[in-house]
């Protein structure tokens, strides 16, 4: 599917990252949820979560469930900070491509919702045998399968490309640049 | 509408793979760098059936031990109950929470192997250059690459439930080693969808020789 050029694209996506940081921190602060049963309490956070696969013997799963539940969303909201910071003012550093680039592939390893439908599955099976209480890192959680999807809907990368300095540019080529063999541009 | 539109590569040019922009190659057997971002540019990306056959290969070993291993130890009063990833799905239809369950059983099971169905669909396809429906094929890659991330559903429900019940003595929960497997399936897969040059789905029957390998 082709896009039309969304009407404001670097201020709002800019908005909503700096909204989707604050929201990424509490997410990862607070208590996701708590149960009690027979008198005894227990409580956990992301990576809580995370810690517990760890010290029960299975260290590569805790990995992957850190890195898709926190440092894959974490290092896409600063890679698109960074990005968003930078081509406010024009022209672009250069090497802002170089960072989009890191942001777009953390996109798909990202995986709140995944993990929001993950929590709600664990919380239904858990609910047969204890109270379970909601916390406010759920509640962010919550926030932040909005936000995401947020983000990318607003922000369009060709309108940071447009604004990037072209890497072929003399200025470029006289700072190091030019010894790298570069195709013409069909402009 | 049957007839072939004409691609790039075909036309002598070539497309960034990450700001998208069409430039002439500087050479037509090394393209070399994007003149706007400045990454490099490849026709095709290089060996890009190769390490997708290797990933789907891998992916489809770890699915059996994945499915047959237990992902959940349950110990309540010193007694131990292994579940593994139908165990859960049956279990979440017999408490009651059918859709739950079907969520389970699709994200689980269905998804993963439907992935690595496709994936290596597209890969004979393309490897035999076999002329069909390329917009088709094009959407079910999306589709893989779309859906793949949804795979991960199972770790997360057993990593919370594994850091939510740990009430000992009285009951706690243990992950079983199906897990790590299972995991791996997933980033497999999706690591497999990432290595397919989707452009490569064009070539066949274009006579887009220079585009395998």
């Amino acid at each position: 599917m082709l896009a039309t050029r969304p009407s404001d694209p670097i201020d709002l996506p800019f908005a909503l990252t700096v909204t989707a940081a604050i929201v990424f921190i509490i997410a990862n602060t607070m208590p996701l949820m708590a149960i009690s049963a027979v008198g005894r309490h227990a409580s956990t956070t992301i990576l809580g979560g995370a810690y517990q696969m760890w010290v029960t013997g299975e260290q590569i799963t805790a990995v992957v469930v850190a890195f898709c539940a926190v440092i894959a969303p974490g290092l896409y909201i600063l890679f698109m900070l960074t990005v968003l910071t930078a081509v406010r003012r024009p022209p672009a550093p250069h090497w802002v491509g170089e960072v989009l680039r890191w942001g777009l592939h953390m996109q798909p390893w990202s995986m709140y919702e995944v993990m929001l439908l993950g929590i709600l599955v664990a919380l239904i099976k858990i609910a047969e045998l204890a109270m379970v209480d909601p916390g406010i890192g759920m509640y962010a959680v919550g926030a932040l399968v909005m936000l995401f999807p947020a983000i990318m809907v607003s922000f369009d990368a060709r309108e940071v490309w447009q604004r990037v300095e072209w890497a072929d540019d003399e200025m470029f080529s006289a700072h190091g640049g030019g010894d790298v063999v570069r195709a013409e541009a069909v402009r | 509408m049957t007839a072939t539109a004409l691609t790039a590569a075909q036309a002598g040019l070539v497309a960034c793979e990450t700001c998208k922009l069409l430039s002439r190659p500087a050479h037509p057997e090394h393209p070399g760098h994007c003149p706007r971002c400045g990454a490099e540019l490849e026709f095709r990306v290089v060996n890009s059936l190769q390490y997708t056959w290797a990933l789907v290969i891998a992916a489809a070993i770890c699915y059996i031990p994945a499915n047959m291993l237990p992902v959940l130890t349950t110990t309540t009063f010193g007694s131990a109950d292994s579940d593994t990833i139908m165990g859960g799905v049956v279990f979440l239809y017999t408490s009651g929470s059918w859709p739950l369950a079907l969520i389970v059983l699709v994200a689980s099971v269905m998804v993963p192997l439907g992935k690595l169905v496709a994936l290596g669909y597209l890969l004979i396809v393309v490897q035999r250059g076999s002329v069909g429906d390329m917009r088709q094929r094009t959407r079910l890659y999306r589709m893989v690459e779309f859906i793949g991330r949804w795979s991960m559903l199972d770790v997360f429900v057993d990593t919370f439930t594994v850091a939510l019940i740990q009430l000992q003595p009285l009951m706690s929960v243990e992950p079983g080693p199906g897990v790590l497997f299972f995991a791996a399936v997933v980033v497999l897969t999706m690591l497999a969808a990432e290595s397919f040059d989707p452009r490569l789905i064009w070539d066949a029957g274009t006579g887009g020789e220079r585009a395998h390998g």
